[in-house]
């Protein structure tokens, strides 16, 4: 069964579609790659899964369960991560209690006053940093992390709530190549150790051909391809979006 | 109420709201383009006031009044060039805490100039007198004031839609980024902008000489007054700023021809509560655009390490031992001390790891002091119970409060939270049955076995060490974890399931009782209060402690409550201008010290291993 | 004119370009190449001041202009139209206009009101019109004539034909000529490859924050490999 399938999903702004009709579906352990021009209606996508959106007409299935039109905050409990384009992290924390913070939220922890923050959930917290590979630099601060170490502790604080889905926006944007391989390599292995169904948007085509199971493509909020990377690759109508000359003609 | 005396009390109104709209309009403006609060902006207006005082002596009464204004003005250039222009990249609060100094040593260099009394302006010649209107007497002056009003908002209309400085303004004060890449002069445009609202602010004084005497206490009553004006009519909308003005002078007008006179010293707050609950960004106002750039960024709030705890730890027991080599002066400032930084604390909490910034943090050490003043004189509750249950009263205030607060952020907040420390505050000044009004309440003595000062520096020690400590031990907690979250990123912290609204409520509720039991233990080591307990200078006192302490630290706020408790004492013991030693102190550690006190240690760690 | 040496920049923690040199000479039209993310936008914020460069130097006629606030840079002759427009939407046509004017310039287009509404016709039209009830087209024509006022040697436009009307599209690509044929340099960003063919001298592509190739815009034409390569999907 899918993890998440999303149906004839629509969303308009002040009578502008930004997102219309859109339907696809992502499986346990794939890495579904979204891509478009910008203003193609990946980031609506994305916030009407998540919940910070809501639709006007369509379907979001999480493991066939509705969670379409509930707040951001139930959908993370139903088992849906997300890193965002610009990396949102605690500026002010280490990176431990970074993580610390996401899994006591999961446990329902936060309310509690007295209890000792700096000695809860610190092995899960530095077995989440160890999986991303930042256990090494678990005591500094988020302020002072590299931007390529942000992304991977973003997607350590993700990873808390043992999700089902990861949602990943941008999630290599403002990296150097090498990292940016890197990153998506430690993605894929543990979308597939863990069975993560992993829906992302990437305007780096090398990182989305390398590392992407499957490609779906948008432009003017409407599906215009879908399937394995070779085939959207070769697709005309594809090539004329992304450059969006003919696009704009037609 | 006659027809007659109906509009006669419109027309007074309309007197009223002339000069209020002219200071709110200097302040919107300056806050438009440079993006400052000026807390100094009603000591601008004083300034104006003993101008136009000592200027009319020498040019007369109506030429003092440009004179008066054009000198303000002069000095609103220089402050802007000299001090504020090095601040522009500062954090919010650090430019608050600056123009802040700036009320300290302006209200202490017109002490100096104008001596402690209050100045009778002189009256208007040839608008000395009362015209009839409908066969009453109206003042004449007061139809002049009339007219000035709509007059300067017209004048100001002209200026920023017909000339090139006003489209540059109006531009600057949309996106002044944008009018920066085409070139718009940003140091001449800020400077003249300021010193265009020092003008105002200036004329806003000198022009209510014959309603009113030249004060020292105008500074932060004015200026509460048009921040109030300005909130409510829209951040940076000038019809906004006239339309609240008008709505808040005629409301008060009319609340004193229907014999609620009392209720004047509340009503405005009343109605800023009222319209930044149903319009979040004033009448006339819009959304603020989100910030662009990286706010500020700060460091960890590392829980106190072993050595900064066995630190702390030996100055409680040196402090526990005071008292047996002396129970003099000292002992009643280290008390005072203590209260304080228990105070400070608690502001710290929610200003600090919570980002909720309260202007009106002393309506709760007030709500606590009036409550233990209540009990123990009122219903005769013994002192032990009186001191426990105070803080309730005061964090049941919180609660009401702070329900309304934590729908809003930044400068709005911070408005919403005097508000309604103004509005405890007029309920204290005016409520003499229980309160006492503006005598206070005398007579609140601790139990027989507290009754000496040492044993009550005990107490107190034990007290406050004990809520600092359950504070601080709260913010090293899940709760505190996740109010820091919410923090540093609303985004991410909600893409985690954390309910930001509900956490900062309950955190400005423990605030609030935390500063009610300081505001308890000071009533019963006074033995009196004080409607002083909960003005907004208290208020003031406690962001200077924290701000002078470094909000970013832990420990700051102990050493800025002490050292600003120790400043005061001092220098008001030996000095008659001792705001303005405070200020140039204030004004020495933001320009030398931005993180505060609390930042030296790092500061000079690191410069040790350069 | 306008000359670009190991160039670094970013926002906050994130680093957007790494080491960029560029070199455009007067009277040429240069347009920037590559996909979303590459850095287009930020290259032309950092030259404009807008974002503080981390490394590297910008020279602008011979003058070292990294270090100074936008405002110097524009009274420079550098004029910037940014992606998103940002025309003051309280004011009107004419007043959008008069918030961009500086004194005339030394070897530089002298240009009024009068004449930008020759090169915009749709915008002498709506000269009272306020900024904030314009349409895309009309915004981005307006913010152009807006950078024009300042008599520039110089012009940084940023996706000048992004989420146009195809019509509209054209307009501007026949206003930038003009331009160009009134010997202003211009460097521009686009992801609209038809755009920037019909208006570029050179194309310069940009990926990952670095240059990664230029040459004559007529070879990039001749060259899908290198289309493929960089800007295709």
């Amino acid at each position: 069964m899918s993890v998440l399938q999303v149906s004839g999903l629509s969303k308009s702004f002040g009578g502008v579609h930004a997102v219309r009709n859109v339907s696809f579906a992502v499986v346990a352990g794939e890495l579904l790659a979204m891509i478009g021009p910008n203003g193609a209606g990946k980031s609506t996508c994305f916030n009407l899964i998540n919940g910070q959106l809501t639709p006007d007409a369509g379907r979001v299935l999480l493991e066939g369960r509705s969670i379409t039109g509930l707040p951001p905050r139930a959908i993370w409990r139903l088992g849906v991560g997300r890193t965002f384009q610009v990396t949102a992290t605690f500026a002010s924390m280490t990176v431990r209690e970074n993580v610390q913070v996401a899994l006591l939220s999961h446990a329902r922890r936060l309310p509690s006053p007295f209890a000792q923050a700096p000695r809860l959930q610190v092995a899960q917290a530095d077995a989440l940093l160890a999986q991303a590979g930042m256990l090494d630099q678990a005591d500094r601060p988020a302020a002072v992390l590299a931007y390529g170490d942000l992304k991977r502790l973003e997607l350590a604080i993700a990873l808390a709530n043992r999700p089902r889905l990861l949602l990943m926006d941008e999630p290599t944007a403002g990296m150097a190549c090498g990292e940016r391989a890197a990153l998506m390599r430690l993605t894929a292995s543990l979308a597939r150790a863990s069975a993560i169904a992993v829906l992302f948007t990437e305007h780096d085509m090398d990182t989305v051909f390398t590392h992407a199971d499957r490609v779906i493509v948008l432009a003017g909020g409407e599906r215009i391809a879908e399937g394995a990377p070779a085939k959207v690759r070769a697709d005309p109508r594809v090539r004329e979006a992304y450059l969006g000359t003919e696009a704009l003609d037609a | 109420m006659s027809a007659t005396s109906i509009l006669l009390q419109f027309l007074n109104g309309l007197a009223g709201a002339s000069a209020l709209f002219l200071v709110a309009a200097g302040l919107s403006l300056i806050f438009g383009v440079t993006r400052i609060v000026n807390f100094a902006h009603g000591s601008l207006v004083m300034l104006g006031m003993y101008l136009a005082v000592a200027l009319s002596e020498v040019v007369g009464f109506w030429w003092a009044l440009p004179c008066a204004a054009l000198a303000v003005a002069g000095l609103g250039a220089l402050i802007e060039s000299v001090l504020l222009r090095r601040l522009y990249r500062a954090p919010e609060l650090l430019q608050l805490l600056a123009t802040f100094a700036l009320v300290l040593i302006i209200r202490d260099y017109a002490l100096w100039q104008w001596g402690p009394e209050d100045l009778l302006g002189p009256r208007a010649p040839g608008m000395a007198g009362a015209v009839t209107i409908i066969g009453q007497p109206f003042p004449a002056y007061d139809l002049f004031l009339i007219a000035v009003g709509p007059a300067v908002l017209g004048a100001l209309w002209l200026l920023l839609t017909r000339t090139r400085w006003g489209t540059l303004v109006r531009a600057a004060t949309q996106d002044r980024e944008m009018a920066s890449a085409l070139g718009v002069n940003q140091r001449l445009q800020f400077t003249s902008v300021f010193a265009l609202g020092a003008l105002l602010a200036g004329l806003g004084g000198a022009l209510q000489l014959p309603r009113e005497p030249a004060t020292l206490k105008v500074d932060l009553a004015v200026v509460s007054d048009a921040f109030v004006v300005v909130v409510v009519g829209g951040l940076g909308s000038l019809p906004g700023a006239f339309v609240a003005a008008l709505l808040i002078a005629e409301v008060k007008a009319f609340c004193i021809a229907l014999g609620y006179s009392k209720l004047t010293l509340v009503v405005e707050f009343l109605i800023m509560a009222l319209v930044l609950v149903l319009r979040p960004w004033g009448l006339m106002g819009r959304m603020p655009a989100p910030a662009r750039g990286p706010a500020a960024l700060e460091p960890p709030l590392a829980a106190p390490s072993p050595r900064v705890l066995a630190g702390l730890c030996t100055l409680l027991a040196a402090l526990a031992l005071v008292p047996l080599a002396t129970t003099g002066f000292t002992l009643v400032l280290l008390t005072d001390m203590l209260v304080f930084a228990l105070f400070a604390v608690s502001l710290h909490f929610i200003s600090g790891p919570a980002g909720l910034h309260s202007f009106g943090h002393a309506a709760y050490f007030g709500l606590g002091a009036y409550g233990a003043g209540i009990l123990a004189l009122r219903i005769g509750a013994p002192m032990e119970l009186s001191l426990a249950t105070a803080p309730l009263l005061a964090g049941g205030g919180a609660l009401l409060f702070g329900w309304f607060c934590v729908r809003l952020s930044g400068i709005y907040l911070a408005m919403l939270t005097l508000a309604f420390a103004q509005i405890a505050w007029s309920v204290a000044f005016q409520w003499d049955a229980v309160t006492g009004g503006s005598n206070g309440l005398i007579g609140i003595w601790p139990a027989p076995w507290l009754a000496s000062k040492a044993a009550y520096f005990w107490l107190v020690l034990a007290l406050a060490c004990a809520a600092i400590a359950l504070l601080w031990r709260a913010l090293h907690s899940p709760f505190g974890y996740a109010l820091r979250a919410a923090r540093d990123s609303p985004l991410r912290a909600d893409a985690i399931g954390i309910d930001a609204r509900a956490l900062q409520w309950a955190a400005f509720t423990v605030a609030g009782l935390f500063a009610g039991i300081a505001g308890a233990l000071h009533a019963f080591s006074k033995g009196s209060i004080s409607p002083e307990s909960m003005a907004v200078a208290r208020s003031v006192d406690g962001l200077v402690m924290v701000l002078l302490g470094g909000i970013q630290t832990l420990t700051g706020p102990l050493w800025g409550a002490a050292l600003f408790t120790w400043l005061q004492d001092a220098l008001a013991r030996g000095f008659d201008y001792w705001r303005a030693a405070i200020g140039c102190v204030i004004l020495a550690l933001v320009l030398a010290l931005p993180g505060g006190l609390g930042s030296l240690g790092g500061l000079l760690k690191r410069q040790g291993r350069a | 004119m306008l000359e670009v040496r190991a160039l670094a920049a970013g926002y906050g923690r994130a680093q957007v370009l790494f080491g960029f040199d560029l070199a455009l000479r007067a009277g040429e039209l240069v347009a920037l190449l590559g996909r979303n993310g590459a850095g287009k936008s930020t290259t032309l914020k950092a030259l404009m001041g807008l974002v503080p460069p981390a490394a590297g130097e910008v020279h602008f006629r011979g003058e070292r202009i990294d270090r100074l606030a936008p405002w110097r840079i524009a009274r420079l002759g550098l004029a910037y139209v940014p992606e998103e427009r940002r025309i003051f939407t309280d004011l009107s046509v004419t007043e959008n206009l008069e918030v961009g004017r500086l004194p005339r310039r030394e070897g530089a287009v002298h240009w009024t009101a009068q004449r930008l509404f020759e090169l915009f016709p749709n915008l002498g039209r709506m000269r009272d019109r306020r900024g904030g009830s314009m349409s895309g087209g009309e915004q981005q024509m307006l913010s152009i004539a807006r950078s024009l006022m300042g008599n520039p040697l110089a012009l940084l436009l940023d996706e000048p034909s992004e989420g146009l009307a195809p019509v509209i599209v054209d307009a501007m690509a026949g206003a930038v000529l003009e331009l160009k044929r009134e010997g202003l340099c211009v460097l521009l960003t686009e992801q609209n490859l038809r755009f920037a063919r019909r208006v570029a001298d050179r194309a310069c592509i940009l990926e990952t924050g670095q240059l990664r190739h230029q040459g004559a815009m007529s070879a990039l034409d001749a060259d899908p490999a290198l289309r493929e390569r960089y800007l295709a999907a």
